[in-house]
């Protein structure tokens, strides 16, 4: 009850104070005040502050820049990869070149004519050369991007089965992966949710005959030069099978199997030589040791150091642990592979175990 | 036509006698003014709990592995001992993205000044229906109630993304928030399309049937053809989004397998079979691209109006200006697939799609290369809405010259889902839009709050604010997606590839801190001024537009006596007289719409 009529002690006095600003207001004469309106002051602190802008903002990509290129992803490991990668820097260049010159004109037009006592706008309403010329600019330009973009994507999209490239089938689920080779007759055997049991938990169909000798594995290894065909699946939700060092990325669909292929052309080894990689490895051990030092203190497990491993991302929100869900790959020479390939259980070994 | 002008002054006389009570005034008002008004402040309020989210996000992307109570205090049992747990870090993503998109930037922009500047800048006395008008807005706060009430439900609310794609969305045993809490999304979203097209077709009705005597097409203020393709484009989308919705609804509830087939989960098979998540893809971003328009055309036909009237210059191609926003808008009905690039569609398709997509940067193009023109040789005013017209172009351009980059199939492959994505569409919708909207705000205050002004000192300091706080979450944030970091990760340093990214994300949420707090200075300096703000002059932008021969006191009807008729365009702002002595009315640099063609003075087209 006190709280009630605290509360309504409170509203009425509210209540009061409001209607005695009203009061108030109303009692003064209304007017014109124009002193919220810019003055040419204004104009003229805000007019520099345009110009001071947009050198904030060359600053900022120029300083960007410098701290943080390094974090890129390092040179790309596949040869469609390299395409992209130049395609990405054309288009790049392109969109800075053209950036910088229309933030300069926004942004100095602004300063430059900002208004004055007495200057005179000029009355400019339209100019049929002039809007042609910016359209028909930015459609060359775009038609040469076009197609330069839509060569590549064909060239990445269209596999051509000739090539004999290796099959792999990528099987994504809540909230890891799996991979799963043909074997020696480098074919898939049918495979359906619907027999997932106990240790067959791909739900392959065990009585195919090209099941018999695929190989289930939780670490994807490649052989370097070899073109690799991925068939995705999903088991849940949607997934995306992201591998950012070969620029590669496709969608685990539950219903359907998506495809994406891609030969891999640097190793595991030879990347984790390169320059860059190094740098990177060097600076996020540099973290990890100083997060190691506060967990001394602590008296709490120590972070391993890091070595670098390329990786197979989730890239498509899919539950609580999306943020670790990923798999190691292993790309390396085509006797390494045979051999790890060796030591693996086929599915028809696996499952009798 | 007159006698039709004859009913509407009629049916004006009577207006007067009516009594209003306060429920009819301010609640179920079918005044459009007022509708504007409730919009506004609904938005306004919807966008405050979505920019909060981000806070709560940014704070858990920059220190990971910090304890903050203050999770504690706003997510309660989701945030134990300053923990977030990662499902509610996906909640909040989710629920920011749909409050900003839908909830801010459709109904508190589009909504907002549809409401307000239809009638009032084509000359008419209310929209076509003030009835469906309130239904609309009811609609609206209805929807929002329900979304705001989801965020209370046990299991947590809707946490698939914003795009809430199944079979995530449709299986609560995948994500907890896919229970009861993306059920209250579904119907709040349901809700919210009905009243969508109910104001969205209000406003085509009204554009093309209540413009006062003269008032052509072609001289409609270009805020005027935004709002009305805005409307179209809503039409043409919404519709399917909602039978997306639908078809969700069935698949989580009826068994129904429109999206879902061969799925094993939580230790069974369901026994769905035959339907395609792809389907729902395709279906969401049919209405989800012309969306990005929806909430940017009206930004854009805003700063059109703003920066034309702060430049005292006619806005520079006027008909390039109307004929980009129609290209823009049938366009964009045409490139969804841009979305979809890897999500499993015939790259045939893909192919399709981006040529769809790179031709909208030509009128884009176009767009901002008129708006420079405009500013060329003008006498700007630096109010601070024409501030927020110019951050609008500065952050359209930036944002779309990485659409370049997206929209090409081959390079979106490794960028597709990371961090790029999200700076580039922040950019170019997200931070022009809401420029869009604060620009409107600094401009129509006096229209909206009997000739009130909004503070200029504030408006400065919140404008800068925000314009270095925007560029600084969002262009480092291009670097993180260069990386290769994947969006909508509750953590980046779970394993150790990304940690050097971690100074990165702290800048980044530094910065959006900053921009944050300059909304606070927006909020104060708007309640503020709503009662004790200067009052300006009637028409204190000296604008050409037929809202500010308006009485300042609002009133059913708009105008005392007749409508007021339009006898030119309204960008004659410092038309010179033919021997160009002088300006066409002797010593004021406009000549509003209302202003008859003068003595020596040289006909335009329009």
């Amino acid at each position: 009850m006190t709280a009630f009529l605290v509360v309504l002690v409170i509203i009425l006095f509210g209540v009061a104070v409001w209607q005695m600003s009203k009061i108030l207001e109303l009692s003064k004469p209304q007017q014109d005040d124009t002193s919220e309106i810019a003055s040419d002051k204004d104009n003229n602190v805000h007019g520099y502050l345009m110009l001071g802008f947009v050198i904030f903002i060359y600053v900022l990509a120029i300083v960007c820049h410098v701290l943080w290129s390094d974090v890129f992803l390092p040179e790309s490991a596949s040869e469609h990869g390299v395409e992209i990668d130049q395609l990405w820097l054309i288009s790049m260049v392109l969109i800075f070149i053209v950036g910088i010159i229309t933030q300069w004109l926004l942004h100095y037009f602004a300063f430059k004519y900002r208004g004055r006592k007495g200057q005179k706008a000029v009355f400019y309403a339209d100019n049929d050369r002039l809007e042609f010329i910016w359209t028909i600019i930015p459609v060359i330009v775009l038609a040469g991007l076009i197609i330069y973009g839509l060569f590549t994507w064909t060239d990445i999209m269209n596999v051509d089965t000739d090539d004999d490239p290796l099959v792999v089938e990528l099987y994504a689920y809540q909230f890891d992966w799996r991979a799963r080779y043909g074997g020696d007759d480098n074919t898939l055997g049918e495979a359906n949710v619907r027999l997932i049991e106990g240790a067959n938990i791909l739900g392959v169909d065990v009585s195919d005959p090209n099941a018999q000798d695929d190989v289930v594995v939780n670490e994807l290894h490649l052989p370097v030069g070899r073109k690799v065909l991925f068939k995705i699946r999903s088991q849940d939700v949607l997934h995306s099978a992201y591998m950012p060092h070969f620029r590669a990325q496709m969608n685990c669909v539950p219903g359907m199997i998506t495809q994406f292929a891609f030969t891999p052309t640097i190793t595991t080894t030879e990347m984790r030589q390169n320059d860059e990689v190094v740098a990177k490895v060097g600076r996020i051990n540099k973290i990890r040791t100083e997060n190691n030092k506060a967990l001394l203190a602590k008296g709490e497990e120590l972070l391993e150091l890091y070595e670098f491993d390329y990786l197979l991302l989730c890239n498509k929100i899919c539950g609580s642990n999306h943020y670790n869900m990923q798999m190691k790959i292993i790309v390396e020479s085509e006797e390494d592979y045979n051999a790890w390939m060796a030591e693996q259980a086929t599915l028809a070994e696996a499952l009798k175990q | 036509m007159s006698a039709h002008e004859h009913v509407e002054d009629h049916h004006d006389d009577h207006g007067h006698h009516h009594k209003e009570t306060f429920i009819t005034k301010y609640i179920f008002s079918q005044d459009h003014k007022m509708i504007s008004k409730q919009y506004l402040i609904t938005g306004l309020f919807m966008g405050i709990i979505g920019i909060a989210m981000s806070l709560l996000f940014r704070l858990q992307l920059a220190w990971p592995d910090k304890q903050f109570t203050v999770y504690e205090i706003f997510l309660g049992k989701w945030g134990e001992d300053g923990i977030m747990d990662p499902n509610v870090y996906l909640a909040l993503v989710t629920i920011h993205g749909t409050i900003m998109v839908f909830f801010v930037l459709t109904a508190g922009l589009s909504g907002t000044f549809s409401n307000l500047l239809i009638p009032l800048q084509i000359g008419a006395r209310d929209m076509a229906s003030g009835f469906l008008n309130m239904l609309s807005y009811w609609m609206f706060f209805i929807s929002s109630v329900i979304m705001v009430l989801s965020l209370f439900v046990e299991a947590g609310p809707a946490s698939a993304g914003w795009t809430i794609y199944p079979p995530l969305s449709a299986l609560p045993q995948a994500i907890p928030g896919s229970g009861a809490g993306m059920t209250l999304w579904l119907v709040s979203m349901a809700i919210f399309i009905a009243s969508s097209l109910l104001g969205s077709l209000n406003y085509i009705v009204t554009v093309i049937n209540l413009r006062t005597k003269g008032m052509s097409m072609t001289r409609l203020p270009l805020t005027i053809w935004a709002f009305f393709v805005t409307a179209i484009i809503g039409v043409v989308s919404f519709p399917v989004l909602f039978s997306a919705a639908l078809m969700l609804i069935m698949d989580r509830s009826f068994g129904t397998s429109f999206f879902l087939s061969d799925i094993y989960i939580a230790g069974e098979v369901l026994h769905n079979q035959g339907g395609s998540p792809v389907l729902f893809e395709h279906l969401f971003w049919f209405l989800g691209h012309p969306e990005v328009y929806i909430v940017l055309l009206p930004a854009l036909g805003i700063t059109s109006e703003i920066i034309a009237t702060n430049a005292r210059k006619p806005i520079f191609g006027y008909r390039a200006m109307v004929a980009s926003i129609l290209a823009i808008a049938f366009l964009s009905t045409i490139v969804w697939g841009h979305h979809m690039f890897i999500s499993g569609m015939n790259p045939f398709l893909g192919s399709v799609f981006t040529f769809t997509t790179l031709l909208i940067a030509i009128p884009s193009a176009v767009k901002a290369f008129n708006y420079i023109t405009t500013l060329w040789k003008g006498n700007l005013q630096l109010n601070p809405a024409m501030l927020f017209s110019i951050g609008l172009v500065s952050t359209f351009l930036t944002g779309g010259l990485t659409g370049i980059i997206l929209g090409d199939s081959a390079l979106d492959i490794n960028v597709h889902d990371t961090y790029f994505v999200v700076a580039h569409f922040h950019l170019v919708m997200g931070i022009s839009a809401l420029y869009g909207l604060f620009a409107g705000v600094y401009h129509w205050f006096p229209k909206m709050f009997q000739s009130r002004m909004l503070n200029k000192k504030l408006g400065y300091i919140h404008f800068w604010i925000t314009a270095i706080g925007a560029y600084g979450v969002f262009f480092p944030m291009h670097f993180i997606g260069m990386a290769g970091l994947p969006r909508r990760y509750y953590t980046n340093t779970n394993f150790p590839y990304f940690d050097d990214l971690t100074d990165v994300n702290i800048v980044i949420t530094l910065f959006a801190m900053f921009a944050a707090l300059g909304q606070l200075i927006f909020l104060y300096n708007f309640i503020h001024s709503m009662f004790y703000g200067k009052k300006g002059p009637k028409n204190p932008w000296k604008s050409n537009t037929l809202e500010w021969t308006a009485p300042i006191k609002h009133q059913h009807g708009n105008w005392d006596g007749p409508i007021p008729h339009v006898y030119r365009w309204p960008y004659d702002y410092s038309k010179l007289n033919k021997d160009e002595s002088d300006y066409v009315i002797p010593g004021q640099d406009y000549a509003p719409q209302t202003v008859p063609l003068q003595e020596n003075e040289e006909e335009m087209h329009h």
